[in-house]
């Protein structure tokens, strides 16, 4: 081509950028988008507030169970906490285990494929969990409540008498772990995979064995993560609803002897189970309920969150 | 990764010989143990294990592998120890551990996929596609109503939530700066950890105000549902979208395309296969929340399919409700939940294997 020997028009270079109508529209919208989200989150606060005051002013009489709100919710904060916390410690060592596994034992070709596995065993609804564990683990477990009673009734964890139908706390704590390990342990297998190749075979170069190696580069690399993972698993155990609901029949003890046929019930299977029959105030008795949960589930995450955000600025030296 | 230094039996044999012959307390090189030894131990604590239970009367397969398993642990350490010295006897004895933890882990899950194809292939027949539970007591009946709510409520929430998601995560990437998109990103990550019941309660708490305590509709449950799903989609919107070059967006600013042509036609389509696996694998986490639904979309025996007014079954609710409150007989009631349970595994795996699928077909050529 020639050179252009006519310019149609000058374009005068302007001395600000150039706002198009489509620009202003489209940044308009994704910042709408974001502003509503903020605008949910304070509306889930705020409704649950306003529905649950009520409750808070109700006098004693009118709340189910005739007695002070506190006296109705304590048991089932304590059945929420003693059921995730059986279930964390259970499936925590057995995630970092796994992740463990995963990473660094199993054979490469395998490994992705478990990876797989696992986060595939993390999206299976937790209503087939609950229904698993009231129809397989809890009957599956009685002769092993048994012996933990004969054996080691003297712990009172395991006082008894062991519940007839199986159907106890310990039942339900297996069941939260079997469901909160594929969490864990996703979040594990991601940290454990992150960590510095080059410190894993220094350490190898240095003469270490494998597990050697782990205990000096993977594990204090990934303790934050391990953490977090079990933080994020414990708020989902906190929140599970169905596998506690279907699982225990609950009343308002409070009690640690986790073999027998009388337990708490949690906050969540709670609301579950009372909300499709409560009318009036019980609802809002319920709604309380269920903001002390999002208070007790949002600090669990938000200390989550905070221990990942502070491994994210340290991971950057690395 | 890590080999285990093999040697041949040649020079195990040299090694033995050095540390019998070394006067050094510590040798430099110690014994190791042939390939087969773990082997071995593992066969031999086995049958030593299952024989002194067989002679006891208490034979088991459950119990014979648990005590087995430790004698194994136990025995290797001690065999590892004379041989090898003891940190690669600790090293051994902690590759067992891993291992036979994963084999733990894995015990409940295979169980549990195992229950449910046993009990749920029962009822897994054209009538439960069809038919819904309107006039029926006991036996036959399905869960075509459930199914089709689930579908309708699932739909709806997805509707509601990819745009926000997908928004929300653009102004993130894109234009957020400052104090609103790190509340934004805080409180996004505070909604990841919302308990699903505390969704329900909200969308109750919500729609209760307008319409009466008694306000049971399908609307409101994809409502709750899209409370759960929006964190996620913009989560793994927001780390698709951060994986695209700065080069591609400059170069699109170069050509003088505005910025709102760049994200549209440049930074969207580069990531969209991240995108479509990440909302597909959100769908996937809702489609077999139970909570919520139970509280907002209520339960019914018949085909609803205005979300906008009546209750509204939902699969998980039906599992549930047919285990928790069954008719008389129980029988049909318990067939019917496991093969709700069944179809939701079948959808949630099919979606996830789709979403692997999109993100592999139709990720962006990288040179």
């Amino acid at each position: 081509m020639s050179a252009p020997t006519t310019t149609p028009t000058t374009v005068t270079p302007s001395t600000r950028p150039v706002r198009q109508l489509g620009d202003r529209i489209f940044a308009g919208s994704a910042t709408g988008a974001g502003v509503l989200i903020l605008i949910v989150l304070a509306g889930v606060a705020v409704f649950l507030i306003a529905q649950a005051i009520p409750a808070f002013t109700a006098s004693p009489e009118e709340l189910p169970g005739g007695r002070n709100l506190a006296v109705y919710i304590g048991p089932l904060v304590f059945g929420t906490l003693l059921s995730a916390l059986i279930a964390l410690v259970i499936a925590t060592p057995l995630a970092v285990c796994v992740a463990l596994f995963i990473t660094h034992y199993a054979p490469r070709r395998l490994a992705q494929g478990l990876g797989y596995v696992v986060d595939l065993l993390a999206a299976v609804p937790s209503i087939v969990y609950g229904l698993w564990g009231v129809a397989v683990l809890a009957p599956a477990s009685l002769p092993f409540m048994t012996w933990l009673q004969d054996y080691l009734g003297w712990i009172p964890l395991f006082a008894g008498p062991v519940s007839a139908t199986g159907r106890t706390m310990l039942v339900v704590g297996v069941t939260l772990a079997v469901m909160i390990l594929p969490i864990i342990t996703a979040v594990s297998r991601e940290v454990f995979l992150q960590t510095p190749k080059l410190h894993e075979e220094a350490a190898l170069a240095l003469g270490a064995t494998r597990w050697e190696m782990i205990r000096m580069a993977v594990l204090p690399f990934g303790r934050s993560g391990i953490i977090s993972g079990a933080m994020l698993g414990l708020g989902r155990a906190l929140g599970e609803t169905m596998a506690v609901a279907i699982i225990l029949s609950g009343s308002g003890i409070i009690t640690f002897n986790l073999i027998s046929s009388s337990n708490p019930s949690s906050i969540a299977a709670n609301i579950a189970l009372q909300f499709p029959d409560s009318t009036g105030v019980a609802v809002n008795t319920l709604i309380a309920s269920g903001l002390v949960l999002f208070v007790i589930t949002l600090l669990v995450n938000s200390i989550a969150r905070w221990i990942i955000n502070r491994r994210r600025e340290f991971s950057g030296a690395n | 990764m890590t080999s285990d230094t093999r040697t041949d039996t040649d020079r195990a044999r040299t090694d033995g010989e050095l540390t019998e012959q070394a006067v050094v307390p510590m040798p430099l090189v110690r014994g190791e143990l042939p390939r087969w030894a773990p082997w071995g131990i593992l066969v031999a604590s086995l049958v030593v294990v299952g024989g002194i239970l067989a002679a006891t009367g208490n034979f088991g397969i459950g119990l014979t592998l648990v005590l087995g398993a430790l004698l194994y642990a136990g025995a290797t350490y001690v065999v590892s120890r004379f041989v090898e010295g003891g940190r690669k006897a600790t090293d051994r004895v902690v590759t067992i551990v891993v291992t036979v933890a994963f084999l733990i882990a894995l015990i409940p899950l295979i169980s549990v996929v195992v229950t449910v194809i046993q009990n749920g292939l029962a009822r897994f027949d054209g009538a439960f596609f069809g038919n819904s539970m309107r006039g029926v007591v006991g036996a036959g009946g399905g869960g075509y109503h459930a199914i089709m709510g689930t579908l309708i409520i699932t739909a709806l929430a997805a509707v509601m939530s990819i745009p926000i998601g997908i928004l929300t995560a653009v102004y993130l990437v894109e234009y957020g700066k400052g104090r609103l998109a790190r509340a934004i990103t805080f409180f996004v990550d505070v909604m990841t950890g919302i308990p699903s019941i505390v969704a329900g309660l909200f969308a109750f708490a919500f729609f209760a105000l307008f319409a009466g305590p008694g306000i049971r509709f399908g609307f409101g449950g994809a409502v709750a549902l899209s409370i759960l799903m929006i964190p996620v989609v913009v989560r793994s919107t927001e780390e698709m979208l951060k994986i695209v070059p700065n080069e591609l967006r400059e170069a699109a600013y170069a050509l003088g395309t505005p910025k709102w042509r760049t994200i549209v036609k440049v930074v969207i389509p580069t990531s969209i296969a991240g995108i479509a696996s990440g909302v597909t694998l959100a769908i996937a986490r809702v489609i077999g929340e139970t909570a919520p639904l139970l509280i907002i979309a209520g339960l019914t025996t018949g085909v609803n399919l205005n979300p906008f007014s009546g209750r509204m079954t939902t699969l998980p609710v039906f599992a549930y409700n047919s285990y928790a409150a069954p008719g008389v007989p129980r029988e049909p009631f318990v067939d019917r939940a496991w093969t709700s349970a069944l179809v939701l595994i079948i959808i949630v795996l099919v979606l996830n294997l789709l979403a692997r699928l999109v993100a592999k077909l139709f990720a962006p050529k990288t040179r």
